[in-house]
């Protein structure tokens, strides 16, 4: 009889049992989604890039951490994403508040740390938040929004809503045990929640190899029954493509869901960071080899739905929101003093 | 335009560096994230990236150059058209460049006269002071119901539930169970599994998990089946509830009550029996209440639920069980913020909250046989502290002894004298006594254990003490 249970407890396990899926073909873009995914990923690019000299010219202070080679990612999902769908991330954050479409002055405000951020000044690189454009931070300690974008994902299902928390992590953070706390959760009452672990290869100075056990963390759900997906994260159409699927099996009530996201960040962990720990080559060869942003840009001259006077044109358009960005960042006047005690408690 | 290339600084605390090596030549393409050149910090040699896209005109600052000031043109840029004759002489000289200075908040506000600051200390905008709400009027008539804490507590979450459906109940136990120590008894059956949620064995995440769901708009109200176990959750509490409406410039907070029982219970040892009172009270952004009686934990869970701040509220094992009146209203809601006078007197103030106040009530007629009229104040809310009523009782008593189980390096208690002793000192007639538990982990042994909590006749010697009787 015990034989017989056990069996019968293998057998309803196995039915259920959670696998690593493959990742589904890249989703095939018409011009516009093209030309669209061009353009977000372009102006994260030059806003980083711009938040990077700032920072140099000591406009922006403390810690800044830059998105820059990881554009697909957020830009791929974002397009994925349907009204009220929350997104929540860590620090390297500024990607996901632009595709967010929260306004590029207001987030570059943040950083110079004026009272026209989103955060009147008081937030800075790692913590900004837009209600109303459903982008819940912004935070500094690695893994805790795992746990927050949770809880996002809760309220979803408490509300009965169709709405879908997208939780992005970093491949550090996924050795975080709150991550797994949140996982057995989410997964034990079905919540509406897509684990987006960002592997950029590095925690800071630490490769994956040197602090992972496992290195695929599509798997890292399997024992909490969470399905997981490989996905090229430097090309937007497969990201997107995964972030379909993904949205459409969370949606469909099946609980949460894992892409794990290949990508790769050409600067260093934080500005200050020499980044020693890896190789001038291998920088130079995912910029060249697999630059999201030129990956688009090869198809849309390939296909002559751009020129390149088009894309330059886009190119300036691009420069010239983030010049207005900067220029309001460090013409707007620093919080009032009288702002230190407000916001502390409602 | 020809574009200075400046020196940049590459730490938040980078003044200069030394220019290594170039890497790019006078005449060179470039394109944004080109490296174009090395600079040494104090830290590390870190790589100049370009930002923008040209020719590199002329160079400005040699390779090998030591000492170069962040901001200082290092190169000079050409877009695409000009040529090395647009380098104006200016821009050859390389000078640091002026530090680029915010615009102050001062000037930019029109209305703000320019007063000249008298010190640095005055340029500090003095912190709001807020005002709590007194205590509702209980009709006269109103039927008083003797009720445990446990059932007074019970009754709050399930009338707030029954008001609001966007609170719940999460915790280990607090559904199929019905609670480790019984305060969600019936709850499950009233509101269901959706609302009263048993959580896995995981302080850390669910913890999370709450303050997430009150980020999107839910009321939460956690229970950790004891507040030891709420250091596995501490950062989330601290870090993600406290401090999220002030990191976002008051767009999203998080509304809940953290609950369940804390301090000293009875032989639970070093690690079960700890009073996190004066933890929880150091962080900005919290609200910190500790009842006593059955009336105050209804009527401040019943206010917590609403608050729309995080609320530590911390309970007690041992007072679970004791009853006290509470007034049979519809909605009995007592404010945040507001200390009760337990019992007015005249020679000395006494301070407590939480089950330090049974060592007053058991203390005061010991006292009065010994003719002292001893005014006792419940603090009830430990953050926002209710300073006002203590001080007003201290310049009339003209003394004060402290009472509270937690250890008492950095305690309630003596947050308290301090405060009284910057503002009331000359009413003071003696020193302020803290009491407190003993500055050791708590012992299993029962004699231990009880030499390690506060007890009645310390409290009597320290009334001796401060009013010259001894």
């Amino acid at each position: 009889m015990a034989a017989a249970a056990r069996k019968a407890s293998t057998k309803s396990r196995s039915e259920a049992k959670a696998q690593a899926l493959s990742a589904p073909p890249p989703a095939s873009f018409s011009k516009e989604q093209e030309l669209k995914a061009y353009r977000d990923m372009l102006l994260i690019r030059r806003f980083e890039e711009k938040a990077g000299q700032l920072y140099g010219m000591g406009f922006i202070g403390g810690f800044c951490h830059l998105y820059i080679g990881q554009e697909a990612v957020v830009t791929g999902l974002k397009m994925a994403m349907i009204e009220g769908d929350q997104m929540i991330t860590a620090y390297r954050d500024h990607g996901h508040m632009l595709a967010m479409e929260m306004s590029p002055r207001g987030v570059m405000a943040e950083l110079t740390g004026r009272r026209g951020g989103y955060s009147r000044g008081k937030g800075g690189s790692m913590h900004m938040f837009s209600k109303e454009k459903f982008f819940y931070g912004g935070h500094g300690i690695v893994g805790a929004q795992v746990s927050l974008g949770t809880g996002l994902a809760f309220a979803n299902k408490y509300r009965e809503n169709k709405n879908v928390s997208l939780t992005f992590f970093g491949d550090g953070a996924a050795n975080q045990g709150q991550v797994y706390e949140s996982f057995n959760m989410a997964s034990l009452w079905k919540l509406p929640v897509i684990y987006v672990i960002e592997n950029n290869r590095y925690a800071m100075g630490t490769s994956v190899q040197r602090s992972s056990a496992e290195t695929d963390f599509s798997h890292r759900g399997l024992s909490f029954r969470i399905p997981g997906i490989q996905v090229d994260g430097m090309d937007v159409r497969a990201v997107k493509s995964a972030g379909d699927l993904a949205t459409d099996w969370c949606r469909s009530g099946n609980g949460p869901i894992i892409l794990e996201m290949l990508t790769y960040r050409y600067r260093g962990h934080s500005m200050s960071d020499p980044a020693k720990y890896r190789t001038k080559e291998e920088v130079q060869k995912m910029r060249s080899e697999h630059d999201p942003i030129e990956q688009v840009k090869a198809r849309l001259i390939d296909k002559k739905w751009a020129s390149e006077d088009d894309l330059k044109a886009q190119d300036k358009e691009v420069r010239d929101i983030v010049a207005d960005a900067a220029d309001f960042a460090q013409t707007d006047p620093e919080p009032d003093p009288s702002e230190l005690w407000t916001d502390v408690v409602r | 335009m020809p574009i200075d290339i400046l020196m940049p600084a590459l730490s938040p605390t980078m003044e200069e560096g030394n220019l290594s090596k170039w890497l790019k030549k006078e005449g060179d393409k470039i394109v944004s994230g080109d490296v174009i050149a090395e600079i040494e910090t104090d830290k590390a040699t870190m790589e100049v990236e370009a930002v923008d896209e040209g020719t590199l005109g002329k160079i400005l600052v040699a390779a090998g150059t030591e000492g170069v000031k962040v901001n200082t043109p290092i190169a000079v840029l050409l877009q695409e058209g000009e040529s090395a004759s647009a380098i104006g002489s200016a821009q050859v000289q390389a000078e640091p460049a002026e530090k680029p200075q915010p615009a102050k908040a001062e000037e930019a506000s029109p209305a703000a006269e320019k007063v000249p600051a008298p010190s640095v200390q005055a340029a500090v905008p003095a912190a709001p002071r807020t005002e709590a709400a007194s205590d509702p009027d209980i009709p006269p008539g109103t039927e008083m119901v003797s009720t445990t804490v446990r059932e007074a507590l019970r009754d709050a979450m399930a009338e707030e539930m029954r008001r609001d459906p966007d609170v719940f109940v999460m915790g280990e136990e607090v559904a199929e169970y019905q609670g480790a120590y019984k305060i969600t008894q019936g709850l499950l059956q009233e509101f269901g599994a959706k609302r009263v949620v048993d959580t896995p064995i995981t302080e850390h995440g669910f913890a999370g998990v709450g303050v997430g769901a009150a980020m999107a708009g839910l009321k939460p109200i956690v229970e950790f089946m004891t507040f030891n176990f709420a250091m596995q959750a501490i950062d989330q509490i601290i870090n993600s509830a406290a401090k999220t409406l002030y990191m976002s410039g008051g767009q999203m907070g998080a509304p809940i009550v953290f609950r369940g029982p804390n301090g000293a219970a009875a032989r639970v040892a070093a690690q079960h029996s700890q009073d996190y009172a004066a933890w929880y009270s150091h962080v900005p952004g919290l609200r910190v209440i500790q009842p006593y009686s059955a009336a105050d934990a209804k009527g401040l869970l019943k206010a917590a639920i609403r608050d729309p701040n995080p609320v530590i509220f911390l309970e007690n094992e041992i007072l679970y069980g004791h009853s006290f009146d509470v007034p049979k209203l519809d909605d009995f809601v007592l404010p945040i913020g507001k200390a009760r006078v337990h019992k007015q007197g005249k020679d000395v103030t006494l301070v407590s909250f939480g089950i330090g106040m049974t060592y007053l009530v058991k203390a005061e007629p010991e006292l009065a046989k010994l003719g002292i009229d001893a005014e006792i104040i419940d603090l009830r809310t430990i953050r926002p502290m209710d300073l006002d009523t203590v001080i007003a009782s201290v310049r009339k008593t003209n003394r004060l002894v402290v009472v509270e189980e937690g250890f008492p390096q950095s305690s309630v208690g003596d947050y308290i004298a301090n405060q009284v002793s910057q503002r009331a000192f000359d009413f003071l007639d003696s020193p302020v006594i803290t009491i407190a538990g003993k500055d050791v982990p708590m012992p299993y042994a029962a004699n231990l254990e009880k030499l390690a909590l506060p007890n009645v006749g310390e409290v009597i010697e320290a009334v001796k003490a401060v009013t010259y009787k001894r």
